[in-house]
């Protein structure tokens, strides 16, 4: 998980509080970001065969090749 | 010395299955699920000569994309898409331009088959001319790949547009054994779902159909479901794999043990020794790289490659090495297997 994040990219809630070891290893292999690790939206994300898109409504659009996700 | 009826189901389904290609019955498929697990080995083993047998090296390889996604209004109770649950997914639609960059990365992996899904009940007049749209300019950018759908229960006339516009095959599952059906959905039924793969088949599009393992079955509805399926007789079964989904009802269920996901793939494979058996969702999850290789030589012919609809896969690379170092070659366009 990014070390930066404020929130967790899987379930939504804070980075810091809470235990998101099996969110960082769903991450890492099968679930794509769900909420926006900075404002803790939920994104709508698109999957598509080779990579994903997610966008939150304030913090714009990231994608599988951007680093600051996952 | 009188001879004796030889009744160890695997000696009994070596003799039915492999040699003469009929499957299994249900009470026979319920033996097969029940053996121990030192009987595991020799029973991958011998779903793997019926698959050798009966359909050959060749895999299938197939991508899919999510066309529509999330805010379903039925209540499949393991789909982070039904717009009944919390699930953490949004809605969204892929535009025509985003559709045939999927279709083109499919294409490249070698891949024959790409799948356009919806999360919908059935199809409305837009979802069909997006299809209808898509379909034409995948075709525009030279893309040869075969399309399959899968949009949900269809009307005639449903059934009868996608014909025209090329489709080749359709996905419906039957989720689950029947007798287990009321318990996962409860806004359509089995029966609506059997109707619409009964059109799909009679309009002579390709029937794909299969379920989901580990939605807290029995191991007899497990039996039941394959013998379902073979009553069915799609030409391909795919196998999923249940990926607890955050926010569905479903959230707390355990990924099904590795042993049990083996066994249930070669009960289904002597269920339906000839067609396609795809390995789908879940599998990353519930077989992991050295389980995933033990089911492409237990029964196996057909994989999903890349992404899911809402869950990641592994990199397509990885499983098309995978397949040339078992020496299985990927099915060509124009072959039929
Ligand atoms: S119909 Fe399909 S998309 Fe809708 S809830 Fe059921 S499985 Fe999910
Ligand atoms: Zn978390
Ligand atoms: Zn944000």
């Amino acid at each position: 998980m990014d070390v930066n994040a404020e929130f967790c990219a899987r379930c939504g809630t804070a980075a810091a509080e809470g235990d998101h070891a099996h969110c960082a290893v769903m991450l890492a292999s099968i679930d794509p970001p769900r909420f926006c690790v900075e404002c803790g939206r939920r994104m709508v994300v698109q999957v598509t065969p080779a990579g994903w898109v997610a966008n939150c409504s304030r913090h714009g659009e990231r994608t599988s090749t951007s680093p600051s996700v996952g | 010395m009188t001879a004796s009826v030889d009744t160890d189901i695997i000696a009994v389904a070596r003799e039915q299955v492999l040699e003469r290609g009929e499957g299994l019955s249900q009470e026979q498929l319920l033996q097969v699920l029940k053996l121990g697990d030192d009987r595991l080995a020799e029973l991958l083993q011998l779903a793997h000569e019926v698959r050798m047998r009966w359909c050959g090296p060749e895999v299938e390889v197939e991508g899919i994309v999510s066309l529509k996604t999330g805010g379903c209004p039925e209540d499949c109770h393991f789909c982070s898409q039904s717009g009944r649950f919390p699930s953490p997914v949004r809605s969204a639609w892929l535009d025509i331009p985003g559709l045939v960059r999927s279709a083109r990365e499919t294409r490249a992996t070698g891949a024959t088959e790409f799948c356009i899904v919806a999360a919908v009940r059935g199809p409305d007049a837009r979802l069909l001319s997006q299809v209808r749209e898509g379909i034409k300019a995948i075709r525009e950018d030279g893309n040869d790949i075969q399309i399959a759908c899968s949009l949900g229960m269809l009307t005639q006339e449903q059934v009868d547009e996608l014909v025209a516009m090329g489709v080749h095959r359709y996905n419906h599952n039957l989720e689950t054994a029947r007798s287990h059906f009321p318990n996962v959905v409860t806004t359509h039924t089995w029966e609506e779902r059997w109707e619409t793969l009964r059109m799909v088949r009679e309009a002579g599009m390709e029937v794909c159909c299969g379920g989901i393992i580990g939605m807290g079955e029995t191991v007899e509805q497990r039996a039941e479901f394959a013998a379902q399926l073979a009553e069915l007789g799609p030409d391909e079964c795919t196998m999923n794999f249940l990926i607890p989904q955050p926010g569905t009802p479903y959230e707390q269920y355990e990924v099904v043990e590795g042993r049990d996901a083996l066994r249930t793939v070669a009960a289904f494979r002597l269920a339906m020794p000839r067609p396609l058996l795809r390995f789908s969702g879940g599998r990353e999850l519930t077989f992991g790289d050295l389980g995933t290789k033990q089911g492409m030589l237990g029964g196996i012919n057909a994989i999903i490659v890349g992404n899911y609809l809402t869950n990641l896969g592994r990199p397509a690379a990885q499983d098309l090495e995978m397949l040339d170092e078992l020496k299985m070659p990927v099915k060509a366009l124009n072959q039929t297997l």
